[in-house]
Formats: C-alpha cells, sequence, structure tokens
C-alpha cells in the first residue's frame, strides 16, 4: 500500500489540468515507476495523484506528421518507441537509448514523457533528445507552450515545467534527424536494472562522400548537473574528416563538462568515460551513416 | 479514500474485488484474491518477483496501482496449470531442466517465459537472457533457467508443426517428454 492521500484517474488532457489547477498539492503521474518509488520511499508521502496513465488516445503513439516532424506521445513506454515502426525509421538512436532503462517489464511501465519530466541528469533518453533538439509540449489551464529541449533542464531533477503542467507531446522536427545518424552509449556495471553512470548520444551528418563530419551533435547524461550539449567539442570536430574528428573529441568533450563524484564512480572516471565514449560513439554513428572506418 | 470495486479477469475467469485506491496490483493479487505466486520482493521494479501477465505483457505489478487494472485480463502462475494438474510447458520445462531452486523469482520469470510462448515464434539464447534481464536470482546462477525457457519455446513454438499451436486437445507434458527424449537420443 502506497503513502498516497488522493488518486484521481483524467479522463481527457483538459481534465487533469482542471484536477492539478483545482488541488495545490496534485502531481501527475503516468507509469509510476519514478512517482510511485518516490512514495514507497518517503518522499512524496502524502502524494496528491492526478493520473494521466489511461490517457492513451490523447497521449500515446508515435507518428509522423504532415511536415516530416515525429510525434511522440509523452506516456508511451520506453518499449513503444523502441518497437515502433515510424521511430525505428526517423530516429533510430532514440529507439536504442529507449531500450536500456530497467529491464524489459520496466520498459513497459515507464514512458518517455516520465523520463523527461523527472528532469534526472541519468534518463537514458535525455541525452538522445537533446542531441535530436526535442520540442517539448506542456499544457495546463492557462494554455499550451512550447519548450526546446535545451531550455528544459534547471537543474539536478528539476526543469521548467510547473507542477500543475502536463507534458502532452514530444516533437522531433524532420531537419534535426533527416540525414543524421547516431548512437547512444550507456556506460553501467550492469546491463540491466542499472542506472547510467555515463550517459553519451553523437548524432553525425557526414559529408557525401561519408569522409567528413559536415555537422555533430554530441550530448550527455551524469556528466553535468543536468543532461548537456558538448558544444565546444561540436565545434573543434565539425569539418574535420572522421578519423581527425574521433582523435580529437575526446578531450574536447572533457572541457566541455563536469561530472561530479559519487558513491556509482568517481570523477575522474566519469573524465576517462566522457573521453573514451565520445570517440567511440561519433565512430559507431558515422559507421552507421556509412563511414568506412 | 473509499474503496473502489475492480473489475478485471483473472486467470480467464471475470473478478470483481473491492480494493483500497493506495494499494499496487501486487498488494490486491497478494492479499484480496490470494494469488501467491506473486511475490512481494524489493517493490520498486527492479527484482521482477512480482511480475504477471497484464494483457498479455509481462508487468512488474509492485509499481502498477490497482486502479489501473479495471478492464485488464491479468494471468499468474495458478491460471497456467490445466484443471487435472497437468503443468504447462514451461512449468513442465522449468521442472526438467531443474531451473528452480528457492523458487522465489520463479513466478515472475515463468511469466517472462509464457509472454515468448505466446509470442509463438522461437528465440536465440541472447534475445532469452535480454527478455529475462529484468529479474534477481540469488540461487540458480541463470542457467538452467535459460535452458529451461529455450527448452519450453522451442517445444511450443519450434518443434510443433503449424495450425497444432492453437489446439486445445494437445497434451503439452508429452510434448514436453517428447522433446526430452529427442534431445537424449541427440
Amino acid at each position: 500500500m502506497y503513502d498516497i492521500e488522493s488518486l484521481y484517474e483524467a479522463r481527457s488532457v483538459d481534465d487533469a489540468c482542471r484536477a492539478l489547477a483545482d488541488d495545490p498539492q496534485a502531481i501527475v503521474v503516468a507509469g509510476g515507476t519514478d512517482v510511485l518509488v518516490k512514495c514507497r520511499e518517503g518522499k512524496l508521502a502524502g502524494a496528491h495523484l492526478v493520473s494521466v496513465h489511461n490517457l492513451t488516445e490523447e497521449l500515446c503513439g508515435v507518428r509522423l506528421e504532415q511536415d516530416g516532424t515525429v510525434w511522440i506521445g509523452p506516456i508511451t513506454w520506453f518499449h513503444g518507441v523502441t518497437t515502433s515502426p515510424v521511430a525505428q525509421r526517423a530516429v533510430q538512436t532514440l529507439c536504442d537509448a529507449c531500450d536500456t532503462p530497467g529491464g524489459p517489464q520496466l520498459r513497459v511501465s515507464g514512458t518517455i514523457g516520465g523520463n523527461v519530466c523527472n528532469a534526472a541528469t541519468s534518463a537514458d533518453t535525455a541525452s538522445t533528445l537533446l542531441a535530436y533538439g526535442a520540442l517539448l509540449d506542456v499544457r495546463s489551464v492557462r494554455g499550451t507552450r512550447t519548450i526546446p529541449i535545451g531550455e528544459w533542464y534547471t537543474g539536478p531533477g528539476s526543469c521548467v515545467r510547473e507542477r500543475d503542467e502536463v507534458l502532452v507531446g514530444i516533437r522531433i522536427p524532420r531537419a534535426s534527424y533527416e540525414g543524421w545518424t547516431g548512437h547512444y552509449f550507456k556506460y553501467g556495471k550492469r546491463r540491466a536494472l542499472e542506472i547510467a553512470t555515463m550517459g553519451c548520444c553523437c548524432l553525425v551528418r557526414l559529408s557525401a562522400d561519408k569522409a567528413r563530419v559536415d555537422d555533430i551533435r554530441l550530448a550527455f547524461g551524469v556528466a553535468a548537473p543536468t543532461p548537456i550539449r558538448a558544444r565546444g567539442a561540436e565545434d573543434g570536430v565539425r569539418g574535420l574528416t572522421v578519423a581527425d574528428a574521433a582523435e580529437k573529441i575526446g578531450l574536447l568533450a572533457q572541457r566541455d563538462t563536469n561530472p561530479r563524484d559519487s558513491w556509482r564512480a568517481s570523477r575522474e572516471f566519469r573524465l576517462q568515460l566522457i573521453k573514451e565514449m565520445s570517440r567511440r560513439s561519433l565512430l559507431e554513428a558515422a559507421r552507421r551513416g556509412g563511414a568506412d572506418i | 479514500m473509499d474503496m473502489r470495486i475492480l473489475k478485471c479477469t483473472l486467470n480467464g475467469r471475470p473478478v470483481q474485488v473491492g480494493y483500497d485506491p493506495r494499494e499496487s496490483l501486487l498488494d490486491t493479487l497478494r492479499d484480496r484474491l490470494h494469488m501467491t505466486s506473486v511475490k512481494r520482493g524489493c517493490e520498486v521494479g527492479e527484482c521482477g518477483a512480482c511480475t504477471v501477465l497484464i494483457d498479455g505483457v509481462a508487468t512488474d505489478t509492485c509499481l502498477y496501482l490497482t486502479d489501473w487494472a479495471q478492464g485488464k485480463d491479468i494471468v499468474t502462475v495458478e491460471g497456467l496449470q490445466a484443471p487435472d494438474g497437468t503443468l504447462n510447458p514451461v512449468q513442465q520445462a522449468f521442472v526438467d531442466e531443474f531451473a528452480v531452486q528457492c523458487g522465489f523469482c520463479i513466478p515472475g520469470i515463468i511469466m517472462s517465459a509464457m509472454e515468448m510462448v505466446n509470442s509463438g515464434r522461437t528465440y536465440t539464447r541472447e534475445e532469452i537472457r535480454k527478455n529475462l534481464s529484468g529479474y534477481l536470482c540469488r540461487c540458480t546462477g541463470y542457467m538452467n533457467v535459460i535452458n529451461g525457457v529455450e527448452k519450453a519455446v522451442d517445444i511450443v513454438n519450434g518443434h510443433v508443426g503449424a495450425g497444432e499451436q492453437d489446439a486445445s486437445d494437445v497434451d503439452w507434458s508429452q510434448r514436453v517428454k517428447d522433446g526430452l527424449e529427442a534431445d537424449c537420443a541427440r
């Protein structure tokens, strides 16, 4: 039995927004894999829950819109993203990232939107969504607003979403994925049921001859208090051959990042991971793009 | 909070039961419906001992509010045995492969094995390992468990002719025995 004060099963997104506005203590629960664990731990004891779990019609699924934008419903399970034909065709690296949190049973409860709203720096989809430049639509009784993911995170476990706002869509514009290939690299002590010690996503767009890195996006989880882009590293290797870029990217990425000591790993070890994972992710992303390296 | 009534299908039978909205499905299945195969382990989604099939999907019930189970089709290990006591092919394969030691984690693992069996296809050992990666077992070392799942999946989905899989009169234990004998002959 959970230490929950109230549980309201919303009938629509608007209904959820109303319930969140009416009760100043109410918070959203979707898959439950973060919120319910926090209730269990006592961190959210006495929670007032507004559940969007059943709003599958409005908030679940992955679809390709007219203009080529990939729309991902926030209560889509991790597994639902991984196995979506649309996502596999357009944003394969996000499918890979969604295949890494917890174990199989968790990936059919935990949702991609929950991963975004929980705002942990270690969230497995965070670095990949950051690299893809996702747009996040949130709705409340005050209306809907769109926040680029680069402006979403404000600190460890915190983001710009207000308590009474419901994430209603995750959008990846066509220009952000078309022509790009990528790789998500999760480092942990175990291959399952593990929080990332370091997460790294590299997306590349290669030149026509597949020899040069025309453009690159490199993003990390657990390399700073929030998921971050390594812009200095991106600028430093853009235009180089794949081999030269792989040679340089590690040290540049270390300068962009600021990992911490924790019981999972020391700062020094994380810096080593950042260097090595940047290089390997870039090479794998380039290979997927057709580079012969 | 006021009690609510859960209406769902449990092991093929429609059930109605009162529940407290603060309950997880694990609480309701164990304490109200007496499905004691569903084990209370870590209660935070890390061990898999509480796994059941919800609409055919192997799901941790510790992080699943009973409120979300309205109208769902739920299957636990209690629903696998035939009325005459014959074991389901997965159960039989676990016995045959010595896949069980203390048994605490096994009911959950069996439900993930059932998910694989029900998919109608076969799996590589690597796929089986990945599909079982949401379980912690302290006794078996996993190898015999993987052997058991592989055997059950192969017997049901690999060695059975097309069209026979859905037949209700298939003697599963005989299938398992036949499979074993075939293995021994090899």
